[in-house]
């Protein structure tokens, strides 16, 4: 489509554009402290976005802008999820006491900003577009990270966010460039026929690109070894940036990175034949399944070790990370649908556990595992929605969890039983982690004695808690509605050559 | 209510524990009268089932099914047979009365209770659930209420104890789920356990993972995952700890139940989905079985903790349940049909799982009774009890006899049966088991020696004798011990329809054991 036709199609990204602006110009006219309203415009923003992406006619599959963007139902899903977490930490972070004697009319703006790049993410089909779009993701993130100008952790976050955002996007920078150099084009389809007619000799140059590559999407969702910002970044950032960025960028990252191998070292998307299929010789599939491997096996390991609640949090993360990728090596449609519908659960389950570690600093304790001792007995309801979330994390019945995990073993198993060692693994890296998620559980009600005053938290916070826990529960026993979703969504747009 | 009765009996405790939820912590008496209600009417229901339940029939009764989950195949099916109903009826009634040992609990009764309750959800729903899904959802359930139930209100090792039962569980029931799925996507991606009882055989035949039998592969794999339950050795390291941690309720739950949960998940799983691998498996079982007779008696000998002894006890019992198992295959072409043989080894083997429901139950109780008095269970800290609590003393030698399989008590039964059954096949085996015998009535004898014969330990002249709620909760299991003994008919004749049926099954399958 050509470029005016495009802005019909764009309508989402138009209204956030439209957004980002009306929030920076309406935060000149608000006194510093009145300057959390801003989050009412951004909210009305992403509100307007998600109408414009419901009403859109979800049978229209194309590209936009010359072949920039492509229009798919996998986008509006990412979309969508993207657009929940937004306002679900929106929610949150008015909520957070560390927020409190900053100007927070920017720190919205910015999210905004996120949240457009993200939408470009999620649907960029052009080398040149994806590397805006990751830049502009990775830049509003740099600001939100640092947003405690008066705190030494997070200042330091937000300097090794920068570095290593810098070092990792100049190296895929140079492997987008190469792999232009070997394809003559940036278009994913181009250089998926060019790949057809491409000489053994070149397939050096294309491994080295792919890794180059990988470096870049890796940074975003935090895969080893591309992930050493993330405890950092995750420690010293205010907590619900962090929790929004171990959520939203990392699905727009997968987003990104599904596309990009399935429509250029694929079939192209169509995934009619479950079995490994790849136009090239390159070992891609075994590269990915080596980094979930070791993505997984490391987080999880230094999770354990962790006496920080949050840089728990942030090694379950990377781990997390490593269980989705398990199931991109399938190259089929089963391996992108489990990783879809763990994302959905995930999002519930990691925003839910990053609320409670906010909650419980605002109410005057603090992020180590001491502060949460005996916290079942101060506050049961938080104890009980942490174990919750924590349980969800692991993958125990009946959880969201367990339902996203199965997805992705159903996933691996499938794909043959060459394949069954990665499930394996995969499965012996939850028993790892449920030690350390239990550790919280036994910190909040093993430690602690019974208390005469029970703590039991705010409505609006409790609306909040019930938001994100009777999901992780109710989508553990019945998630039809979730699965046909997805099923819906698993539309890529492709251009058969 | 008929047509939904298994339904009822799965989800009662858990409207109990929502009517826990809501009443005010402060209320303990309220939630005690509710949990009694929650169970009394679960185990009045089971044993309405079994009045209903055909015995010559040896297929599921009482089914029920519906839709779940469409995309993923994944159905709510319910069904009952003579392999599940003893368990069925056990579950009922040990959970009835485990309500009344947990009168005690002086801390934090309402989430004690709730748990408790969801506990028993958990374990009724594995015993009934006939969809692998559901099966696994129910086998994992149970993990959490006994995570919390050892780990808060446990003996002073508790939160050792409680992670180390949740990690080797998980561990297990992670193999398990792997398992399932390889089920699932090579025999006709369905979780219904009669449809997979009917196409795994067939649809595994000659399917190759890693170069190894595929039937093997799963096999072994399941196995693992049910061994730790059972547990059999090297597996049962968790069990001695978290049986001794736990209060005396939930010692008596675990020890009671959930350890048959790992039998009863073999021989409903690993025995009719994939007989085949029983005839390669069956040598190694009762090899196993050996060592776990061996290995527990010796160290159950060397205990000082009465509780300790009673723990490696099971582990000493369960061998003699595997041996029986094993047995199985003497119904075979290669063992000349010895049905009789199979009979005796695979109903003793059931049978010694609802014995040893009732037996350690009962021992565990016992225990908890003198550790309530003493605040200590050391066997060299007592002598002479036998002068200061007479009626319990009684009691504890009937239980400690039950246990050491004496003629007429109902453990000797179901231990000789697994012993008549195993013998044509694994004569070696059996000979070197009756060791384990010796051994098992030495530690009983001995500790009751220590503890009740002897001078009199003047600090516990004035004990308590054993109260009316206490013996409430032994008097029932001490009934069916000794009834059993005299005349274990109505047991074998409830269970031998479906027995006939898993014999038959893995019968059958010696033909093609050739394969191997």
């Amino acid at each position: 489509m050509n470029n005016l036709q495009s802005l019909s199609l764009y309508w989402p990204e138009l209204i956030l554009t439209v957004t980002v602006l009306i929030t920076i110009i309406a935060d000149l006219f608000y006194s510093p402290k009145e300057s959390g309203r801003t989050a009412l415009w951004v909210l009305g923003g992403l509100f307007l976005a998600y109408i414009a992406i419901k009403v859109q006619d979800s049978t229209i599959v194309t590209t936009l802008f010359m072949g920039n963007l492509a229009f798919d139902p996998f986008a509006s899903f990412f979309k969508t999820l993207i657009l929940f977490a937004t306002v679900l930490v929106i929610f949150i972070s008015q909520r957070t006491s560390e927020l409190d004697g900053h100007r927070t009319g920017e720190y919205y703006a910015l999210m905004a900003i996120m949240v457009f790049g993200m939408f470009l993410m999620v649907s960029a089909i052009d080398l040149i577009m994806v590397y805006l779009a990751i830049e502009i993701v990775s830049i509003s993130s740099f600001i939100l990270a640092g947003y405690l100008r008066g705190d030494l952790r997070s200042n330091e976050a937000a300097l090794k966010y920068v570095i290593y955002g810098a070092f990792s996007s100049g190296i895929m920078l140079f492997g987008l460039s190469i792999v232009f150099g070997l394809a003559g084009s940036t278009k994913f389809f181009a250089i998926q026929e060019a790949m057809w007619n491409l000489e053994g000799s070149a397939n050096f140059a294309f491994t080295l690109a792919t890794v180059f590559i990988l470096a870049g999407f890796g940074y975003k969702i935090s895969a080893v070894p591309f992930h050493f910002w993330t405890p950092d970044v995750y420690e010293g950032a205010p907590t619900s940036i962090t929790a929004y960025l171990s959520v939203a960028p990392k699905a727009a990252g997968f987003a990104l990175a599904i596309r990009f191998f399935n429509q250029v070292f694929g079939d192209g998307g169509s995934f009619i034949d479950p079995s490994l299929t790849t136009y090239t010789e390159l070992p891609w599939p075994q590269l990915l399944a080596a980094l979930a491997v070791v993505t997984m096996t490391l987080g999880n390991l230094v999770a354990m070790q962790q006496n920080n609640i949050k840089r728990m949090l942030a090694y379950s993360s990377i781990a997390h990370a490593g269980y989705m990728l398990m199931a991109l090596p399938t190259l089929s449609s089963q391996g992108v649908y489990a990783v879809m519908i763990y994302l959905v659960m995930y999002m519930f389950m990691n925003l839910g556990a990053f609320f409670v570690v906010i909650y419980v600093k605002s109410q005057g304790g603090g992020e180590s595992f001491d502060d949460f001792r005996g916290l079942g007995w101060k506050m049961p309801i938080v104890g009980i929605v942490m174990t919750i979330f924590m349980l969800s994390l692991t993958g125990i019945p009946p959880t969201a969890g367990f339902i996203g995990k199965f997805y992705l073993f159903a996933a691996i198993i499938n794909a043959g039983p060459q394949m069954y060692w990665l499930a394996i693994i995969g499965a012996i890296n939850s028993v790892i982690s449920l030690y350390y998620y239990m550790r919280v559980v036994k910190v909040m009600f093993f430690e602690g004695k019974s208390s005469e005053t029970v703590l039991v938290p705010s409505i609006p916070v409790l609306l909040i808690f019930m938001v994100l826990a009777i999901p992780s529960v109710v989508f553990g026993v019945y998630w039809t509605p979730i699965a046909n979703w997805v099923s819906q969504s698993l539309i890529f747009f492709t251009q058969v050559i | 209510m008929d047509t939904s009765i298994l339904s009822w009996i799965i989800w009662i405790p858990v409207i109990g524990m929502a009517a826990i939820a809501l009443i005010p912590r402060e209320k303990v008496k309220t939630i005690k009268m509710v949990t009694a209600v929650a169970t009394g009417i679960q185990f009045l229901a089971t044993l309405g089932l079994w009045s209903r339940f055909e015995e010559s029939n040896g297929g599921f009764q009482f089914m029920e099914r519906a839709e779940w989950i469409p995309s993923f195949n994944i159905t709510y099916i319910l069904g009952v047979d003579g392999l599940s109903l003893p368990m069925v009826i056990l579950t009922g009634l040990l959970f009835f009365l485990g309500t009344f040992v947990s009168w005690n609990i002086n801390r934090a009764q309402k989430g004690y209770f709730a748990l408790y309750l969801l506990l028993n959800t958990g374990v009724m729903g594995v015993f009934l659930s006939l969809d692998f899904f559901l099966f696994y959802v129910f086998w994992e359930v149970m993990l959490l209420p006994m995570y919390f139930l050892i780990g808060m209100w446990g003996g002073p090792q508790r939160e050792y104890a409680a992670i180390k039962f949740f990690l080797y569980t998980l561990f297990g029931s992670v193999l398990m789920l792997i398992a399932i799925l390889a089920l699932y996507f090579t025999c006709g991606r369905t979780f219904d356990m009669l449809q997979l009882m009917q196409t795994a055989p067939t649809a595994l035949d000659g399917v190759m993972f890693w170069g190894m039998s595929a039937i093997k592969v799963i096999w072994v794999m399941l196995f693992i995952g049910f061994a730790i339950k059972v547990p059999v050795f090297p597996f049962h390291t968790w069990l001695p700890l978290a049986h001794v941690e736990a209060p005396t309720a939930i010692s008596v739950i675990l020890a009671g139940i959930l350890l048959k949960l790992g039998v009863y998940g073999i021989l409903r799983i690993n025995y009719t989905m994939l007989p085949v691998a029983v005839w390669w498996f069956a040598g190694a079982l009762a090899l196993l079985g050996l060592i776990n007779v061996i290995w527990g008696a010796m160290c159950a000998l060397a205990q000082k903790d009465l509780k300790k002894l009673v723990a490696y006890s099971s582990v000493n019992h369960m061998g003699y349940l595997l041996i029986g198992m094993a047995a199985v295959i003497a119904a075979g072409e290669a063992n000349g049909h010895n049905l009789l043989a199979a009979q005796a080894g695979l109903g003793g083997a059931v049978f010694q799982m609802f014995n040893h429901g009732t037996i350690s139950a009962m021992l565990f109780i016992l225990v908890g009774v003198i550790y309530e008095r003493a605040h200590h269970r050391d066997i060299e800290g007592f002598g002479g009890l036998a002068t200061s609590m007479p009626i319990y003393s009684g009691i504890v030698a009937v239980a400690f006899f039950a246990g050491l399989g004496l003629p007429g008590l109902s453990g000797f039964v179901s231990e000789a049966m697994c012993f008549i059954g195993a013998f044509p096949v694994f004569k070696a085996i059996v000979i070197a088991s009756t060791l384990g015998i010796l051994l098992n009535a030495a530690y009983f004898l001995w500790a009751f020696q220590r503890m009740f014969m002897g001078e009199m330990n003047e600090k516990y002249k004035e004990l308590p004798e054993i109260n009316k709620m206490e013996l409430f909760t032994v008097i029932p299991l001490l009934v069916i011990t000794v009834f059993f003994g005299i005349y274990p008919r109505p047991f074998l004749d409830l269970i031998s329809s479906t027995m006939n049926v898993i014999i038959d099954t893995v019968a059958n399958m010696g033909g093609i054991a050739g394969v191997f």
